[in-house]
């Protein structure tokens, strides 16, 4: 003991490594990560050295049998690896050498004569998973924060330093292309019975310590036994494969079932991504030249892979969604005066009761009050069935479900709102309905309480002119289903105090949201720049193009709803409602397909998903949908003549798409949106605008605003302003240098 | 013992009913000059004797039996020991945490039973391991002016659980009591499958956090980093304590129980002082492999009912009886369910003393329910330290620890067993017995269990 003391003296004594430390405890080095600059850590130039430097220096000593790897940070055992790093390379080349680096660094962990047993709690994911999988041993707490993955997919990568070969050797073919593929975070314990960890930890409460650090201290403790039971041999590294297990090794073995595989995989991902993401067929290719031509080629592929992912566009534009959603994961208004703790929400149906159940699980008093019985009902079931969903896929217990639920009141009437903090209102979409709301509700809450309203369209100025505190009236625009989507659209009007911003953004991000701040006027940023696009779907339905060859086009195209299925899902009457106030505001801009067709479906109850019939008929039970048969006749009514110039299905595609960017950029221009981060953000998580292009705004910078003019102007020659492009666009086409994103 | 808890369906009901936490003062004879805790006003109530069958191991001579059966051995004990009248008491209450489902009164069934009068009303409650501190706390009928002399007791019997069919086939059952033609009934049976035929265990978790009880006191364990080493020397210590005292004839509350179609039980037999180096074989029962609470370690399913006597003072001394005992005064709390399930007494203890106004250093006897090694180290742990009374407690000062030449000296719950229901009224007795056994004045019983809570009591000798 007293030895191993004096190391630890000693090395702290002569080391100036701040990201990187290690002592001798017994036999066993315990090697602790700490990024003295970040919530996480990453693998970055630094951490890589000092790593190799403290690996060095363990391998070299002989007091030292086994090491074991563990962070010093509650909640992130290795985050990933640094995507700065990535992103400042300017060749693929520098790239596959970064990647090169990162391998050669994992295979001497891997062969290394000292076992290494990797201590895991919190976020394992990427490069900090490549490294945990190249250690011998890996030991993690059961905590909810213990998460495995390889997200690198997302970001339109691969595993580079190592994953795409140990993977599959690890977790099985099939069980490495799920993985890599879909990014997924893995629990413990479902990685424990993946094979991805040997040994689970259970997380500790009170004691004479804070949880998180005796938890800490507990999983080091027993890693540093697992450490020296593998150096005496309690613990054997080679595991005894289960009948199951042989049996998949057995078939797997066979190359025609391995080709097979391939051939299956290859199909999914074409059928999900159109072809549009390079970095799921890489991956795939990558696994494949590992197991049929062996380890080296393996490595090389992937070394070489991940130089080329790094340079797509595609890549570059995941990459700057992720960055997008992380700045849209912060309050830049600051803290709010007082925080929300209680909030009552007015109307019961699919929004107002999607909103409850974001809210009432994040410790917020939650009212939700409706003014009929049976809404009220319909809407308590709807947040019952949320959670109890949960229960069934055990992401929490029954009764958490149940101290969750506790805090849920439903109710007809108004008692208790003089202690709510917010209301948000998700009542019928009406001016008069919203103004006799706010002056109903106004009159009960006390002077601090903020009014919020969900409203996909209408101005947020001309709803709080009934107000008599207009300072506390904000928008916020919940997306469809809340408890899916991501988004959440802040309006600000001239009136509505900082304050009020910043406890708006504050309840949004508890709930989880992905948030822009915009500007008021008709539409916002989010409707306004989907109402030109699915004014141009109408006439290009009209135009004899049938419903699933315009989904078709569209999705072709990278959104991952088509425009006719997301005109039913979002409902027909909505459309309509929306295209005919925005065709108001706006003038012949928003026009193109004739507004009467929505009308007309309407009028015939084709109002979209929800009422079983629109642009396509829905039969419940079934995932397959055919087209409504009735539209036909209607659409035949309406019948205009399709330009042949202009109709091939590229042309089609950018008739759609350029409406859509040219109303987002134009929204920049006149200061609707904040800057095209938010931009990008909201078209992308709001409205399916294809995660692959970035955005509209990197669509712009990718694709060339010049060539995009080019296209519009053809375009405007045949159908007049629509096709306009604002003086924004004209400025950029102008000159090449001028960029949204830097 | 230790094989007995590593039977899984053994060790999970185990589980089940440990949080709760009861502490009763007990006051003995007044020997030392101290205070007395009487309040004015208030009634004094006392302890006149109590009494309990031997705790066996579940599925050894008590097999047979039912609950009632043991309750109604306890109550029948108490009546010989105190030669009480049958009708003399107001009230009969019970203790139990495992329901028969046929009893679910198990007072009413065994008092009828031992041959009290059907005059006398009883109910039963329950709250997991202080279920018979509850029955006893009921005593403050007494002090209420509502009843002269009540009977509390425990009683748990662990040989046979309520296993149920499952629900589906429960749903089926009921339907076909309601189904009205021969149809309707064969297309409910024909609707019966494999899986409706898998039974039901009694829960085999805290209901709350489907954790078992053997599990949270690992983690609780490790969480106040109490040894393996040091769970298994408290394991030995309240083994040889227990065997100690049963040689030495002190556990003089275990009656002799002529078992129908068996033989005379007079002793406990789940007491085996081992050796340190065979408890160190076990290999964790719970959290495996890196686990310290192993069975030997930990309190084993057990047999056993138990029976108290108190009454007012005056009703006592008019009835000719020496009381044993004055009931003073006791506290429940409870706390989070998951993390701080089994840490009850570290809560109780200082409220109940601050209720009785006296300091840990007034106390002469402690008895604390052990439900594992682990839990009682890491509760004098958490007692010992200034850090967790200031960051869970609200505390200026750590609570302090019993010294442990007072503590569980006859042994504890580890080594005598634990019939759930039935251990309050035992800790009660044994702190009466020792009060007067070693000349104390003050004795202290805690026990946690199920849900997080935790009963404390206050006693003093009587005089």
């Amino acid at each position: 003991l007293m030895y191993s003391r004096c190391l630890c003296v000693m090395y702290s004594h002569f080391s100036v490594r701040s990201f990187v430390n290690y002592e001798v405890k017994e036999d066993v080095a315990v090697i602790r990560m700490n990024d003295p600059n970040s919530k996480v850590n990453t693998l970055s130039v630094q951490m890589q050295t000092e790593m190799t430097e403290v690996f060095n220096e363990v391998l070299a000593n002989n007091a030292v049998q086994s090491a074991v790897l563990i962070s010093s940070k509650p909640g992130c055992f290795i985050a990933g690896a640094d995507i700065n790093m990535i992103q400042a390379c300017k060749t693929a080349e520098e790239v596959t050498k970064l990647s090169q680096e990162g391998q050669k660094m994992f295979e001497r962990i891997e062969n290394s004569p000292k076992p290494i047993v990797a201590a895991i709690n919190g976020s394992c994911l990427g490069g900090g998973l490549e490294f945990a999988i190249a250690c011998q041993y890996r030991v993690a707490t059961k905590s909810k924060k213990t998460v495995l993955g390889t997200p690198e997919v997302m970001l339109g990568l691969l595993p580079g330093a190592g994953g795409t070969q140990r993977l599959p050797k690890m977790v099985g073919i099939p069980g490495a292309f799920d993985m890599m593929l879909t990014g997924k975070n893995i629990r413990a314990d479902k990685a424990k019975k993946m094979g991805l960890v040997h040994q689970l930890v259970d997380p500790l409460g009170p004691g004479l310590k804070s949880p998180e650090e005796r938890t800490i201290e507990y999983l080091e403790e027993v890693a540093i036994q697992c450490a020296k039971d593998i150096v005496n041999k309690k613990i054997a590294l080679t595991r005894k494969k289960g009948l199951m297990q042989k049996a998949q090794d057995y078939v797997l073995g066979i190359e025609f079932v391995r080709q097979q595989i391939y051939k299956t995989v290859t199909g999914k991902v074409m059928k999900m991504s159109k072809g549009l993401y390079p970095a799921p067929l890489k991956i795939i290719e990558t696994v494949k030249a590992g197991l049929e031509q062996g380890p080296d080629s393996g490595y090389l592929a992937e070394a070489q892979n991940f130089g080329k992912l790094a340079m797509t566009s595609e890549s570059n534009a995941l990459i700057g969604l992720y960055h997008g959603q992380v700045a849209c994961k912060k309050n830049r208004f600051g803290v709010p005066e007082r925080p929300v703790k209680n909030l009552a929400i007015l109307g019961a149906g699919l929004m107002g009761a999607g909103i409850a159940q974001v809210t009432v699980d994040k410790g917020i008093n939650t009212i939700l009050k409706d003014t009929m019985v049976d809404g009220l009902s319909r809407g308590q079931q709807q947040v019952y069935k949320g959670f109890n969903d949960k229960t069934k896929k055990k992401t929490i217990t029954s009764f958490e479900r149940d101290s969750i639920l506790s805090s849920l009141t439903g109710q007809l009437d108004y008692k208790g709102f003089e202690k709510v903090d917010m209301v948000i209102e998700a009542v019928f979409e009406d001016l008069n309905i919203k103004h006799k709301v706010i002056k109903e509700v106004e009159a009960v809450i006390s002077p601090h309480c903020i009014f919020a309203t969900n409203t996909s369209a209408l101005p947020i100025k001309d709803i709080a002119a009934a107000s008599k505190r207009p300072e506390k009236v904000i928008g916020m625009h919940y997306f469809s289903p809340v408890d899916k989507m991501q988004l959440l659209e802040i309006i600000t009007t001239d009136k509505t105090s900082k304050d009020t911003t910043a406890s708006a953004v504050a309840v949004g991000l508890k709930q989880g949201k992905v948030i822009i701040v915009v500007g008021d006027g008709p539409g916002f940023y989010t409707t306004r720049c989907l109402a030109p696009m699915l004014a141009e779907a109408v006439r290009v339905l009209q135009e004899g193009v049938d419903p699933k060859k315009l989904d078709a086009l569209t999705t072709g195209f990278g959104f991952p709803v088509g425009a006719a299925t997301l005109a039913d899902e979002v409902g027909i009457d909505v459309a309509a409602h929306v295209a005919e106030d925005l065709g108001k505001a706006f003038g012949s801009r928003f026009g193109g397909g004739n507004v009467e067709v929505l009308k007309t479906m309407v009028e015939k109850g084709f109002k979209g998903r929800k009422s079983g019939k629109g642009c396509y008929v829905y039969t419940p039970g079934l995932k397959s949908k055919d087209v409504n048969p009735d539209l036909e006749d209607l659409l035949e009514k309406y019948k205009l003549a399709a330009n042949p110039s202009v109709s091939s299905d590229s042309d089609v595609q950018f008739r759609l798409v350029s409406r859509f960017v040219n109303e987002a950029v134009m929204c920049l221009q006149e200061g609707i949106l904040n800057g095209p981060v938010e931009g990008d953000i909201g078209a992308v998580f709001g409205l399916g605008f294809p995660p692959c292009l970035g955005g509209p705004f990197r669509f712009v910078d990718t694709f060339g605003a010049d060539k995009l003019v080019e296209k519009m102007r053809r375009f405007e020659h045949v159908y007049g302003n629509q096709f306009t492009p604002c003086q924004l666009l004209l400025d950029h086409a102008k000159d090449s240098n001028k960029r949204f994103h830097k | 013992m230790a094989s007995m808890l590593m039977n899984p369906l053994r060790s999970f009901l185990f589980t089940f009913v440990f949080p709760l936490t009861l502490s009763v003062s007990v006051s003995p004879v007044q020997t030392k000059s101290k205070k007395t805790l009487a309040k004015p006003g208030v009634k004094n109530i006392v302890l006149v004797d109590g009494v309990r069958t031997p705790f066996l191991t579940s599925g050894t001579t008590y097999a047979d039996l039912m609950p009632h059966d043991l309750a109604r051995a306890a109550l029948q004990g108490l009546l010989h020991r105190t030669s009480l009248p049958k009708d003399a008491v107001d009230y009969v209450i019970y203790g139990t945490v495992i329901q028969e489902v046929k009893t679910s009164n198990v007072a009413r069934e065994a008092s009828l039973g031992a041959g009290f009068s059907d005059k006398i009303p009883c109910h039963t409650v329950t709250m997991a391991c202080i279920s018979s501190n509850v029955a006893m706390t009921t005593a403050g009928m007494i002090a209420a002016g509502q009843c002269d002399a009540i009977v509390a007791g425990g009683v748990e019997f662990m040989s046979d659980v309520p296993i149920r069919h499952s629900r589906k086939m429960r749903k089926t059952m009921l339907a076909l009591n309601r189904a009205k033609t021969l149809g309707q009934r064969l297309s409910l049976i024909g609707s019966i499958r494999m899986a409706h035929l898998t039974p039901e265990l009694p829960a085999v978790a805290e209901f709350s956090t489907a954790e078992t009880m053997g599990h949270s006191a690992d983690r609780l364990a490790a969480a106040f980093g109490v040894s393996r080493l040091e769970q298994d020397e408290f394991a030995l210590r309240s083994h040889t304590l227990a065997k100690q005292a049963q040689d030495s004839g002190l556990l003089s509350d275990v009656i002799s129980f002529k078992v129908p179609g068996r033989d005379m039980v007079s002793k406990d037999n789940g007491i085996r002082p081992s050796s340190m180096e065979q408890l160190a074989k076990l290999k964790p029962a719970f959290i495996k492999p890196h686990g310290t609470v192993t069975a030997a370690n930990s309190s084993f399913l057990t047999d056993g009912a138990s029976a108290v006597l108190i009454m007012s003072e005056e009703k006592a001394l008019a009835m000719g009886y020496k009381p044993k005992a004055y009931l003073r005064d006791f506290v429940y709390v409870s706390q989070d369910p998951k993390d701080q399930l089994l840490l009850g007494p570290t809560y109780g203890t200082p409220k109940v003393l601050e209720r009785a106004g006296l300091t840990m250093n007034d106390i002469d006897v402690f008895e604390f329910h052990e439900a594992f090694a682990g839990q009682i180290m890491a509760n004098l742990k958490a007692m010992d330290s200034d850090w967790f009374a200031q960051t869970y407690m609200g505390r200026k000062t750590k609570v302090g620890t019993p010294p442990m030449e007072k503590f569980n000296l006859w042994g504890g719950s580890l080594s005598l067993g634990h019939p759930f229901g039935a251990t309050g009224c035992r800790l009660v007795t044994t702190v009466a017995h020792r009060l007067q056994k070693e000349g104390g004045q003050y004795g202290l019983v805690a026990a946690c269990a199920a849900g997080g809570q935790l009963s404390m009591k206050v006693k003093q000798a009587y005089p």
